[in-house]
């Protein structure tokens, strides 16, 4: 076991190096840069400018930035922000905690609400209540994000006036309760296509359980149907949903884009959109190998944790 | 609900009496009927072997008895299964409330299935898997229940029983797999045990065991045992009975040493042609027969007789104009042919 872990991660920091390569050379790549900003304004001298790009290095060849990047990296120094000289550590830490709120309440929603309506939808295949769940999830799929978020905004907020149109609490009134009362727009558009997706998967894991033999002859030994759908079907059922769950967890940090930059959302999606329009490339090379690192473990943990929930894997997986 | 007949077993030693059992399925293309009119009695300590070819509704039967057919509207099952319980109390499964059918279910009547890979749940250890019927159907603690199963297993001759018990599936062979299936059908000590080709997956060496323990745990609890199959090997070898089943219709049943001997249907004689024999190897050079052609579509099957169209006594207009009876020709051996004692050269 503890020899496949280490396999893992030594694939996983090549995976990384490569992916901070090619992150870096799109970044380069795209046109502007963090100098723009200040040439926009007009009344900075073409010497001023140069001296600005001498002074965060950027005169420099790619390739040379690159390594000067990676060697601090590797020493654990991640750089400064552009825009407000924080180290860029401290800039993701004080977004990721507005980032795990949103994501955390809506996916644990998006999760139970997805995996009821997932196993009900199997158990009463091609009912009333399957063919509106098939829709609805369709349908919820379907919407583009940042049109339902601002649908939500002018019905409950504009509208009805119901519910905040965005941030994370009203200035000067942090109670729970404020929070709660800002997190329900955007929890709710974020829920909707996770649920969607969840619901979708769990139909389908359910449906491949329910046929098998095991099923049958867990009915033909007359216990309650209730048992046979609880202790044998939904626990066989979930045995994939780890792998998306583990799939899905990086999210959980990286956050949303669309929604958190809709609902202005303080989160680590909006600091990243944000970072990029700056060309911020310290922060903006920050959150991508934060993020890579997060799939990493989440998929390693998703296939750790199948080792423990699924017999027939535990005992061969070294 | 009204019945048609009273629910009375003529004899105090049957244990299963079905009376003309259909079961049809609902499908897109039309009603399928699968099982037809099929009735017949097993006794205590009675073996009944199922036989017919793939199609044939013999696991549809056996299903359709402890009714894990898929429920209605998608399966409806007509007739009456009578099944005395081990109190003595005789039901009608056909027509039992699903609740009561739960309880009937791994106590009174249990079931054997074919493939033993996948019979058994994955992720859950055997132990717990055999101890869940004894907990729900006599209200054990989980401790006695796998008390119960640990003797259970030592029953059916699976060694060291007691470390078994935390085996889970994948750690078994497909035998070993097969006799925690047993393990699991018996452990309430049914009345009924319906083992639907529980020797199939097998290969021929864990066969003969599983049958030789079959068997032998059938002569000490005394249960009546459905045996399905198409192997007439293993038929042989265990049935005191043999009902041969064809498109859904039982066309012979006889004890079954006069159904090997003097086989009445065509059908029948046409199986026992096609089992490969040993004792005529090297004497003639004959090569094994088959039947030609297959089972009738069950959405179109053909007028008269369903096996008319592969038979080689088939007559027209005698054959094709009614679906033939099911003849008492000798006592207990009934046939469904109209041309028996003609092609057999016997006298009705």
């Amino acid at each position: 076991m503890s020899s496949y872990v280490i396999r893992r991660l030594l694939q996983g920091a090549g995976l990384l190096l490569l992916v901070s390569m090619i992150g870096f050379a799109i970044l380069h790549l795209a046109p502007g840069g963090p100098l723009s900003q200040f040439a926009a304004g007009g009344d900075m001298t073409q010497e001023d400018l140069d001296r600005v790009a001498a002074q965060l290095g950027l005169d420099r060849p790619l390739p040379i930035q690159y390594l000067d990047w990676l060697w601090r990296m590797l020493q654990g120094d991640w750089g400064l922000s552009y825009r407000d000289q924080q180290p860029v550590l401290s800039v993701i830490g004080s977004h990721l905690g507005a980032t795990l709120e949103l994501m955390l309440t809506s996916t644990l929603l998006a999760m139970m609400i997805g995996a009821w309506v997932g196993i009900l939808g199997a158990i009463r295949r091609y009912s009333l209540f399957d063919g509106f769940a098939t829709i609805g999830a369709m349908i919820a799929l379907s919407i583009p994000t940042f049109w339902f978020g601002l649908v939500v905004i002018y019905v409950f907020s504009v509208g009805l006036g119901w519910l905040p149109s965005g941030n994370r609490y009203t200035i000067g009134d942090e109670s729970l309760a404020n929070r709660v009362h800002h997190l329900i727009g955007p929890c709710m558009v974020l829920a909707l296509v996770s649920t969607a997706v969840w619901s979708r998967y769990m139909r389908s894991s359910m449906l491949d359980v329910i046929h098998q033999d095991y099923i049958r002859t867990a009915r033909s030994k007359g216990i309650p149907e209730r048992r046979i759908l609880i202790h044998h079907a939904v626990r066989n059922a979930l045995l994939p949903m780890i792998t998306i769950t583990g799939l899905h967890l990086p999210t959980l940090l990286s956050g949303a884009l669309v929604t958190e930059t809709v609902f202005t959302w303080p989160g680590m999606g909006r600091l990243f959109l944000d970072s990029i329009n700056y060309r911020d490339y310290p922060v903006v090379m920050g959150i991508l190998m934060f993020t890579a690192v997060l799939v990493l473990l989440g998929s390693l943990l998703a296939d750790l944790l199948y080792n423990v929930a699924d017999p027939r894997l535990g005992a061969n997986a070294t | 609900m009204t019945q048609t007949a009273p629910r009375v077993m003529q004899d105090e030693e049957d244990v299963l009496d079905v009376r003309n059992l259909g079961i049809s399925f609902r499908t897109p293309a039309g009603e399928i009927p699968a099982v037809r009119d099929v009735s017949f009695r097993i006794r205590r300590g009675e073996t009944l072997a199922l036989v017919g070819e793939s199609g044939s509704g013999k696991s549809v039967t056996s299903l359709g008895i402890l009714r894990l057919t898929p429920k209605p509207p998608f399966c409806s099952i007509t007739g009456q299964v009578l099944l005395r319980g081990r109190d003595g109390t005789v039901r009608d499964l056909a027509s039992l409330p699903e609740d009561e059918m739960r309880d009937v279910r791994g106590r009174d009547a249990a079931m054997v299935f074919q493939e033993p890979m996948t019979s058994l749940n994955p992720v859950h250890r055997v132990g717990d898997q055999i101890a869940e019927s004894i907990r729900f159907h006599e209200g054990l603690s989980r401790r006695a229940a796998l008390d119960k199963a640990a003797g259970l297993l030592d029953l059916v001759g699976i060694p060291d029983p007691r470390r078994r018990l935390g085996a889970y599936p994948h750690e078994l062979s497909g035998g070993m797999r097969q006799r925690v299936m047993i393990a699991m059908a018996l452990a309430c000590e049914p009345r009924l045990l319906i083992a639907d080709e529980p020797t199939t997956a097998l290969d021929v060496t864990i066969q003969a065991q599983i049958l030789d323990l079959l068997r032998r745990l059938q002569e000490r609890t005394r249960m009546a045992v459905i045996f399905i199959t198409h192997n007439l090997g293993v038929v042989a070898e265990i049935a005191d009975r043999v009902m041969v089943m064809y498109s859904g219709r039982v066309v012979e049943q006889a004890a079954v040493r006069p159904l090997f001997r003097s086989p009445l249907m065509p059908y029948t004689r046409g199986l026992l042609r096609s089992v490969p024999r040993l004792d005529f190897a090297g004497l003639g050079r004959e090569p094994l027969a088959a039947i030609p052609g297959t089972v009738p579509d069950p959405l179109e099957p053909p007028p008269g007789c369903s096996f008319g169209p592969r038979c080689g006594g088939f007559l027209p207009g005698t054959c094709d104009a009614a679906v033939p009876p099911l003849e008492e020709a000798r006592p207990g051996h009934q046939v469904r042919c109209v041309r028996w004692s003609a092609l057999t050269g016997e006298a009705a």
